[in-house]
């Protein structure tokens, strides 16, 4: 996996909340056996018309948004079933991190990302960033003033920064094993291989309760 | 000491090793397998010239892109899930892995299969590359939804890398009224929750309503787990649970002295007395009424007595959300849900389409025909499900009533085999997720119980089955 520190690219904003991974590819592209190939396909049923074609109403087809690397969303992005292919779709589009709100419900917080999503996003060096409400309609007012406008994610200092006139930035926590491994950009498998005596030992003991 | 929880016992008891960095190796005792999230899991073995480690603990079937129809089923025209199909094939000969396979008596839905071969029993760790791995928490086992990456991970190491979660109990007191079921229950506590509401959580669902629940219809109930955010649901094994495992043929499920050594171990599992919960939530069953979807994720659900929402009157989602919301499912606020029309009446999914779901329907529905407007599938969960609702009757039931009676598969719960809805079409939807275009491009999806589908498909509306007569 390639390693991931900092990231300069055209914020895109999609304002909707809940968005599903069915939203993000459709099922009929979860038939590849593949695991490129996802980017022309990502949020298929908003981004094209009946026709096939770019539909124009659809946020991310506005011409400032084009080429755009960083997106800034709504509450529980990537609700829904563990597909990774909607983890390949968002990062083979092109981009590098997304940005969606944590809330507050009554006094306990809710993640900004659906669990299963988040993870998928880290085994692909997919940077997801939480920020408060406030902050993210912040970030989309900034957008909607100057569209087109860029912005660094920097996981190592875990800020965001909107390059205007007037640079605004926000500080983000990240969990440090998330961060770690970004920044490593580690592969789990041989990782954890590392660690087979263990896994061996383990089961030697350990009662799996299969009985064939 | 304080006392543990049931997720924390069967954590403990797989912890193969904590890191430095605080996460933990956790063993993974069962890993089952379908063709959609697995064959790029396979591919990355193959590239790293990496072996399953376990192949006996691995369990393969065919599920998302089958066909349903007799005449379909064996060959599948649609050459791209026809090849994805016949990777698992390939896959699973070249690793080792067993695979019920379409001429399989056993092939269903993973979910299905799982419990009804005696794979999932109480105490386990169990993944799957498909979120509603959650159902099998309903036999008091570790339960969770990983994708693909981990599906790699897990078929070369046999564990997985995993930070805690935190427990939340949702007790469920007092007895359920006539007509109101376990999907009731459920969909309740995600409209109380939100879709997001579990996010980070493991939820054991307790109490004297989850006690008297047969063992399908708590899978019904840890099965959408996910729709509220949870990645695991448990429920605490029981005699309910020991009978279900006894009762049949469950070619993996231990027998005799084996049988009773484990139930001896799996009546230490329930969650202590004094155990702690980082969240709890009580709600009274009693007053739960029969649940019906209105919108395009399942916290957008209400009373069956209620009416379409106004924008401005929805917790937890934003006018926006709501609007479009109601524009997608072509519904105006203010409309009473007994009112929709509907099109189409889909039984089927890991959700609930296991026997007891079809005995349901089908003792509501015998000698009676389907409403003029609407269209019927049934779709039974596993080969082994249709086999028994034939040997029943149930089969003529439906037929009879004017329902296509299918093969088993996922089916229209997604419609990644041809089974789809046409745009606008809608839908009375015994399946988990009511997302725009889940159903078909463009179709509408309300989802409830399959007595509530099964007074629907009679009537061609929803109706408050706590007091209504077939
Ligand atoms: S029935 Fe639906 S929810 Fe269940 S595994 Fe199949 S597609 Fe997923």
């Amino acid at each position: 996996m390639e390693a991931f520190s900092s990231h300069r690219g055209v914020v895109a904003t999609l304002d909707r909340a809940n968005v599903d991974t069915d939203q993000i590819i459709p099922k009929q592209f979860l038939k590849s056996i593949k695991r490129t190939g996802f980017g022309e396909s990502l949020f298929f049923d908003w981004r094209y018309g009946d026709d096939g074609k770019p539909n124009p109403a659809f946020e991310l087809n506005q011409p400032a948004f084009a080429g755009a690397s960083i997106l800034v969303t709504r509450n529980n992005f990537g609700c829904g079933s563990s597909r990774e292919h909607a983890v390949w779709a968002v990062a083979q589009y092109g981009f590098k991190a997304v940005i969606a709100p944590w809330q507050d419900r009554n006094g306990s917080r809710v993640p900004g990302f659906a669990d299963i999503f988040r993870n998928n996003c880290v085994k692909n060096g997919l940077l997801t960033i939480e920020l408060s409400e406030a902050e993210v309609d912040q970030l989309f007012d900034w957008v909607e003033r100057f569209p087109g406008v860029e912005a660094t994610v920097d996981l190592e200092e875990q800020r965001v920064i909107l390059h205007m006139d007037e640079e605004v930035a926000f500080h983000f926590d990240v969990d440090p094993v998330v961060k770690e491994h970004l920044i490593r950009g580690l592969d789990d498998i041989a990782l954890t291989l590392e660690h087979e005596a263990d896994i061996t030992s383990f089961e030697q003991q350990h009662e799996t309760q299969l009985h064939a | 000491m304080v006392g543990k929880t049931l997720f924390e016992k069967i954590w403990d008891k797989h912890v193969v090793k904590t890191m430095p960095d605080g996460t933990v190796l956790l063993y993974i005792d069962r890993h089952l397998v379908h063709e959609v999230t697995s064959p790029q899991a396979f591919e990355g073995l193959r590239m790293a010239k990496r072996a399953v480690r376990r192949p006996d603990l691995s369990f393969a079937t065919m599920d998302h892109n089958v066909p349903t129809t007799t005449e379909d089923r064996m060959t599948i025209r649609d050459p791209i899930s026809a090849a994805q199909v016949e990777a698992l094939r390939t896959n699973c000969k070249e690793f080792g892995v067993n695979l019920y396979d379409l001429q399989s008596d056993h092939q269903g839905i993973v979910h299905i299969i799982g419990p009804e071969m005696g794979i999932t029993v109480p105490g386990l760790t169990m993944v799957c590359g498909d979120s509603h791995t959650s159902t099998h928490g309903a036999f008091g086992t570790l339960a969770f939804g990983i994708g693909t990456s981990e599906v790699e991970h897990v078929l070369a190491t046999q564990t997985l890398r995993q930070s805690k979660p935190k427990t939340f109990r949702v007790e469920f007191t007092g007895k359920l009224q006539k007509g109101v079921y376990s999907k009731d229950m459920i969909l309740k506590l995600i409209g109380l929750i939100g879709t997001a509401g579990g996010t980070g959580y493991v939820i054991e669902y307790a109490g004297e309503a989850v006690r008297a629940l047969s063992m399908e219809a708590r899978m019904t109930i840890c099965n959408m787990s996910i729709e509220g955010g949870a990645r695991a649901g448990m429920i605490a094994p029981d005699d309910t649970t020991y009978e279900y495992i006894a009762a049949k043929d469950r070619p993996f499920a231990p027998k005799g002295e084996a049988f009773d050594r484990a139930v001896e171990y799996w009546r230490s599992l329930p969650s202590d007395p004094d155990a702690e919960f980082d969240r709890v939530l009580t709600i009274e069953a009693d007053k739960i009424a029969p649940q019906v979807t209105w919108g395009t994720n399942p916290g957008m659900v209400v009373d069956v007595t209620d009416r379409v929402p106004d924008p401005h009157s929805v917790p937890g989602h934003s006018v926006k959300d709501v609007e479009q919301a109601l524009a997608y499912m072509g519904l105006s606020p203010g409309t009473p849900m007994t009112e929709i029309p509907l099109d189409t009446i889909f039984i089927g999914s890991c959700t609930n389409a296991r026997i007891e779901d079809l005995r349901t329907v089908s003792g509501i529905i015998k000698g009676r025909k389907k409403a003029d407007s609407v269209r019927v599938i049934v779709v039974p969960g596993s080969q082994q499900v249709r086999k028994q609702a034939e040997a029943e009757g149930i089969d003529k039931v439906f037929i009879d009533a004017g329902a296509e009676w299918r093969h088993a598969g996922c089916s229209m719960c997604l419609g990644m085999n041809p089974d789809q809805l046409k745009p606008g079409e809608r839908c009375a939807s015994t399946s988990n997720r009511n997302f725009e275009g889940r159903q078909g491009k463009g179709g509408r999806t309300h989802l409830v119980s399959p007595e509530m589908a099964a007074a629907a498909l009679l009537e061609g509306h929803f109706v408050d089955i706590r007091n209504w007569a077939a």
